[in-house]
């Protein structure tokens, strides 16, 4: 779990998560004591219609604004670690 | 009105006098950043204060006013934004470690429609990290105390802007909510809170949290000035498409006090177990006004859905949490904790030294609660118990045209009491989060002060805790909240009680 997470958690946070994490856990089942048959999930919670609109190129951000809070840049192009081994 | 205090007025009142040239927006500003240098030190609201930026906008609006252009209400205002809304050249963290030197290049769409009325940004005020919390002592920088005894929360995660307001370090100010987060501090601080409707405010440039349940909502020191603010931020946004077409009226025509004949239900799941006792005292006062003033009021209502809401916001928030915050690497900006080893090693670092402890405990929860095998049992199930609290609040609301309860079931807590025992945290939020999950409107109001059982020095007598009471209401329907609020202000005092600070 922690390493699907990528939070890099030290062995005692682990352990400290775990716990809290357990107790939060418990308090879920109260969730299970409801009848959902026939329910359908909430995926949008106040109904929208017409949400596309035409399909037009607008100024945006400048490259230079785009990249200015990058920690690295090189040529324009943010700097990502090698991939492959 | 003396040079001084001018920090301590309204929006509705600054503008007035503005607009008749008695005061200057530079007089205004100077007024309310002498302010901010008086008190910021006791209760530290704030995270930036772009003091120059602030005064040379203010010198312009002078300028407009003195050229006899009609000016806008909004105009010459000094405001405090949360600092999880994006503002072009000034530093936007979230309270984060992560993002402790992020300047977005880009304005959010609540801060452009702020500056097309020519308000005055005075800079960004603290909250919990990422917005993930209930008392602001989750901010990485610092925590903010609560004005009306120091050693207490201010609420969270708006608790900076909550508290600028309460302590007239701003005119009015910016928040989000989630699950409480605007109405909780609201309440705590003893100011005006409102989170609109689900998608009545766009988020363009919102950092998100939950994006299901997450609002930008004003926090202003009356009614009327929260109808102002809405007035200008309210509305549809081709850049957000979770914004809403629906019409925006002019809200201050709500402002009416008459309430003759309002249907108003209390929900008794709302005084849940644990109310303090001084909370229902008051709230029972508050709706006895409210019934003086002609309401119905209908104290035999249920929504037994009530007691699932925290469970399902514990699985919902932390499941669009743990996707929103993924985008958090190192790569295109914030924090970067250098590049030795592999990738998967200097995210993970970044990752690991980036956030604070409740923002991983929740990206946790939420990855648990999404992967293979306990999607179903969590995640679709907190969904479909969403489903039947919105359809328990439709059928409330056939019959009633608001829903009052406490904001919280308690006063403000003191610092540190809840700070290990993240269920305690979480039950703070129990009364104002059902409000997200069915994607309504709610306003939170001061409805009295509890008097402090164990008064601190310099607290001075009859200083006691503030108390809120929230008014829920029908999906667009922010007018009757307004009116209500409003008519209940007019027959109150206790939004003219100011801190001892």
């Amino acid at each position: 779990m922690a390493r699907l997470t990528r939070l890099g958690l030290s062995e005692e946070e682990v352990e400290r998560c775990s716990l809290q994490l357990s107790n939060i856990l418990d308090n879920f089942d109260i969730l299970r004591q409801v009848d959902t048959s026939g329910v359908s999930p909430a995926t949008h919670i106040i109904p929208q219609q017409g949400v596309l609109r035409d399909d037009v190129v607008v100024d945006s951000c400048s490259l230079a604004e785009v990249l200015s809070n990058a920690p690295s840049q090189e040529d324009g192009c943010f700097t990502v670690q090698a991939i492959l081994e | 009105m003396q040079a001084g205090k001018l920090y301590e007025l309204t929006i509705h009142e600054a503008h007035e006098l503005l607009r008749s040239r008695q005061i200057s927006s530079l007089e205004l500003t100077k007024s309310v950043l002498m302010r901010i240098a008086e008190v910021d030190g006791s209760v530290r609201a704030c995270v930036t204060v772009a003091e120059d930026a602030a005064l040379q906008e203010a010198k312009k609006v002078d300028h407009y006013i003195n050229a006899g252009q009609e000016i806008s209400p909004l105009a010459g205002i000094p405001v405090l934004i949360k600092d999880v809304i994006c503002t072009r050249g000034i530093r936007t963290t979230c309270s984060s470690k992560m993002l402790e030197n992020f300047v977005p290049p880009y304005d959010a769409t609540v801060v452009e429609r702020l500056k097309a009325q020519r308000a005055v940004i005075l800079g960004k005020t603290n909250m919990d990290e990422f917005a993930m919390g209930s008392s602001n002592e989750h901010s990485a920088f610092f925590p903010t105390h609560n004005p009306w005894d120091l050693s207490r929360v201010p609420g969270g995660s708006s608790g900076g802007s909550a508290v600028a307001v309460s302590t007239d370090e701003a005119l009015y100010a910016l928040g989000t909510d989630t699950g409480g987060s605007i109405r909780q501090p609201a309440g705590f601080c003893s100011v005006v809170g409102l989170k609109p409707t689900y998608g009545r405010v766009s988020r363009f440039g919102l950092v998100a949290f939950a994006s299901s349940l997450d609002q930008i909502g004003p926090l202003t020191k009356d009614v009327t000035d929260c109808a102002l603010v809405m007035n200008a931020i309210a509305g549809h946004d081709p850049r957000d498409s979770t914004s809403a077409c629906h019409p925006v009226p002019d809200y201050t025509r709500h402002l009416v006090p008459d309430i003759k004949g309002l249907k108003l239900g209390i929900p008794r799941e709302y005084l849940v177990e644990g109310t303090q006792p001084e909370v229902r005292a008051a709230l029972e006062k508050a709706i006895d006004r409210l019934r003086e003033l002609g309401a119905d009021i209908d104290w035999d209502v249920s929504l037994p859905h009530t007691k699932y809401g925290l469970a399902a916001y514990n699985i919902i928030a932390p499941c669009e949490a743990s996707a929103n915050l993924a985008r958090y690497d190192g790569v295109k900006y914030g924090y970067c904790a250098g590049s030795a080893g592999s990738v998967i090693e200097a995210t993970e670092r970044t990752r690991q030294l980036g956030f604070g402890p409740e923002v991983k405990r929740r990206i946790m929860l939420g990855t648990y609660a999404l992967s293979a095998g306990y999607y179903d049992a969590y995640y679709l199930q907190a969904q479909k118990v969403r489903t039947l609290m919105k359809q328990e609040f439709d059928r409330a609301f056939e019959k009633y045209d608001a829903l009052v309860t406490p904001t919280s079931p308690t006063v403000p807590f003191k610092m540190g009491d809840r700070l290990d025992d993240p269920m305690a945290m979480y039950l703070a939020d129990v009364c104002t989060l059902p409000v997200n999950i069915a994607g309504i409107p709610a306003i939170s109001i001061p409805a009295g002060f509890a008097e402090d059982r164990s008064p601190s020095p310099g607290s001075g007598p009859g200083q006691g805790l503030p108390i809120g009471m929230q008014i829920m209401g029908k999906p667009f329907d922010e007018g009757t909240l307004l009116r209500i609020a409003f008519a209940y202000e007019q027959a109150t005092y206790w939004h003219k009680r100011r801190p001892p600070i």
